[in-house]
């Protein structure tokens, strides 16, 4: 018989049929990403320049355009095995459930990844921010970020998939764990773009990493008590 | 919290234990109203932390039951656990909205403001709209196991969640200070407001676990005698 | 153990949604090289009764083995398995041959590319192997379907309607495929409405109705006759 693939490599191997679906279509990347720019120009127009410094207001901008982008992507993560009952195939293949989990928050990471690789500098270029010094600092706390975010998105867009409201099933049940992802994030942000001592973010960041390993488990344990039984 | 126990066919919901409860809190309330003398800085909105508190130990009684019924859940997925936990969370969406609404009752005229992003008020209300979001997912789902196990996995997930709510507003309250109220500290209570204060604590907690139970019997009589298992 | 164990192994399986008992106390044993035809008036159980034995779904009482092992509990043992159901279970966007080589990867085959193309070709369905999946038509899509659960060569196949929207050359290729899995040893479970195609390859037949199997029986064996049970089960299901 076949060596079929340990759950790593299985986990890739979806991870690589998802991103290839989205390259396929590319529609939910493209209005993931123009989303994401109309907001961070929204809040833009919305910001009165001389009450707060675009250091202090970037970032929660960026942050929070985020998380809302990101509630648009996730959305698609589970969606694209419904059609045709997709899922069944893989519920019937040699590998263990976690593998399909952490596939599509592979697959998530990668697209969330991409849409922030376009908005961060985006950010520098509206909020006239010193480009490197953003994309330096705003770097590592993205992929913490997105870490997070994915991490319990996707598990809740495996469960929404299967409900009516989907689509307010999702935020509804994320933004309460989002919370402390964009509150960290945000805070961490701002004082490394503001050219404070890497101590005065830790604790945000510590919070972030705390989250990330904590919830990456949580979740990865938690995804087979939500396939169909 | 006590084991779910097999209630007999139809388990009257507003049996004396009910009663009993509601006295309590109807007495308790009648002796903050009438029989409690007023703080001297407060006046009388200060009464109502005598509600206030009491309501959000309530309410986080309530939602550990949910947490734990969660797990027990996804563990023996004995259906029981599931309702139980469904009924507690109900309660504690009652109490949560108490606590919230009688914040700000409390806090206008005292501290000033409507609202401020006090720890325990910032806390509860994100168990506010995690429990919504408890109640809400539970209607979208329609078959019942899946919505069991479903309700299960937020509420482990849950109770994850909220050392690091607390931790958030913690460090944002700490390392961001907030503007300067006059804010009373936990007054020492003199001896009639203690015993006020404790006997709303206990009648609130009471009330708090035989409403859980009340619930959790009406379900248990809408599914039929101690729930058949759904496999 | 024993020379026969049997591949297949249900023991008073059952399975309910709510109130609704959707099979009931079934007990099957199939071995190597055997096909069970199972027949039924829709809403029989059948496709409830292939899930269960496919380990998608959890029975409420009874139990299931594949090759004796429990298969929600063991992933590896689903490599054995080959499920084909009513829905294509292929994703639209993706070509033909990346559908099936993406099985093959998770089956871990060899050489998934060329063995994707191979399965293809044996439903004559290769030459639209670039072709997205859902530019082609529902008899297609089936060809693809089945060459996507087949392509890792097992030797248990749970076929659930498998003819629906074949064209003749597509059920025959469907019927010589699995003609050639039986004869190999593979054991094959095959719901269908098509009496005829059904009997065709079956070692076994049966009837499933409410929950339940009826009717089972053997062939080839003596006086089986395909007409004779033919119009006994339209009968069955016109009074179902």
């Amino acid at each position: 018989m076949h060596r079929a693939p340990g759950t790593l490599h299985a986990a890739l191997i979806i991870a690589r049929k998802d991103l290839a679906i989205e390259l396929r279509t590319r529609s939910a990347f493209l209005s993931v990403l123009v989303f994401t720019l109309l907001a961070l120009v929204t809040f833009f127009f919305a910001w009165d320049q001389t009450a707060v410094s675009a250091v202090d207001l970037a970032p929660g901008v960026l942050w929070v355009t985020f998380t809302f982008a990101g509630l648009l992507g996730l959305h698609r993560s589970f969606g694209v095995e419904s059609p045709d009952r997709a899922i069944d195939a893989l519920l019937v293949a040699p590998i263990e459930r976690e593998a399909i989990y952490l596939g599509k928050a592979l697959a998530n990471v990668a697209f969330v990844s991409a849409v922030l690789a376009i908005a961060i500098p985006a950010l520098a270029l509206f909020y006239n921010l010193p480009f490197g010094r953003t994309i330096l600092m705003l770097g590592p706390v993205a992929v913490l970020a997105a870490i997070g975010l994915v991490a319990v998105g996707t598990l809740f867009s495996a469960m929404a998939v299967n409900t009516r409201l989907s689509e307010l099933l999702l935020p509804m049940l994320s933004l309460p764990f989002f919370v402390p992802v964009v509150m960290a994030s945000a805070q961490a942000s701002t004082r490394l773009l503001a050219g404070r001592p890497l101590e005065e973010a830790m604790p945000w960041l510590r919070l972030l990493a705390a989250f990330d390993i904590i919830f990456v488990v949580a979740c990865t344990m938690a995804y087979p008590f939500t396939i169909e039984e | 919290m006590t084991a779910p126990r097999a209630a007999p066919a139809r388990a009257p919901l507003f049996d004396w234990l009910f009663i009993l409860s509601l006295i309590g809190v109807a007495g308790v309330l009648i002796r903050i109203v009438w029989f409690t003398p007023y703080e001297a800085t407060q006046g009388a909105a200060q009464k109502i932390y005598y509600i206030h508190v009491p309501a959000a130990l309530s309410a986080y009684l309530a939602l550990f039951v949910v947490a734990v019924m969660s797990i027990v859940y996804l563990w023996l997925r004995d259906e029981r656990s599931d309702l139980l936990a469904w009924s507690a969370a109900e309660v504690a969406f009652l109490f949560t909205s108490v606590v919230l609404c009688t914040g700000p009752l409390w806090g206008k005229p005292v501290w000033g403001a409507w609202w401020t992003w006090d720890a325990r008020l910032s806390l509860t209300l994100f168990l506010w709209f995690l429990t919504l979001a408890y109640l809400v997912l539970r209607g979208a789902v329609e078959d019942p196991a899946m919505r069991a196990r479903f309700s299960a996995v937020l509420g482990v997930l849950a109770a994850l969640l909220v050392p690091f709510i607390h931790l958030s507003v913690y460090l944002f309250r700490t390392l961001h200070p907030m503007p300067i109220v006059l804010k009373p500290e936990r007054p020492s209570l003199p001896s009639e407001m203690l015993l006020t204060w404790t006997l709303a604590v206990f009648a609130f907690l009471f009330f708090c676990v035989v409403l859980i139970r009340a619930r959790y019997r009406l379900e248990l009589a809408r599914q039929g005698v101690g729930g058949v298992t759904n496999a | 153990m024993s020379v026969s164990a049997p591949v297949v192994l249900a023991s008073a399986l059952a399975r309910t949604f709510g109130t609704r008992t959707a099979v009931a106390d079934v007990h099957l044993s199939l071995g190597a090289g055997d096909c069970l035809a199972l027949f039924g008036p829709n809403g029989a159980g059948k496709t409830t009764l292939l899930r269960l034995v496919a380990g998608l779904l959890k029975p409420s009482a009874g139990s299931v083995q594949v090759h004796g092992v429990d298969m929600r509990r063991d992933a590896r043992s689903r490599g054995r398995v080959g499920f084909i159901s009513h829905h294509s279970m292929l994703y639209p966007a993706l070509t033909v041959q990346e559908n099936v080589a993406f099985a093959a990867r998770l089956q871990g085959v060899a050489d998934p590319e060329g063995a994707a193309l191979r399965a293809l070709a044996a439903m004559q369905v290769d030459d639209r192997a670039a072709a997205p999946v859902r530019t082609l038509s529902r008899g297609l899509q089936q060809r693809v379907s089945v060459a996507r659960a087949t392509v890792h060569g097992p030797d248990v196949v749970l076929l659930d309607e498998p003819y629906t929207g074949l064209d003749a050359a597509g059920a025959e290729a469907l019927t010589e495929m699995l003609r050639a899995m039986q004869a190999a040893g593979a054991t094959l479970v095959l719901v269908t409405h098509h009496v005829d195609e059904g009997l065709a390859v079956a070692t076994r037949a049966a009837v499933m109705r409410e929950g339940r199997l009826e009717r089972v029986e053997d062939r080839p064996a003596a006086g089986f006759d395909v007409a004779r049970y033919t119009s006994e089960y339209r009968a069955l299901v016109r009074h179902a």
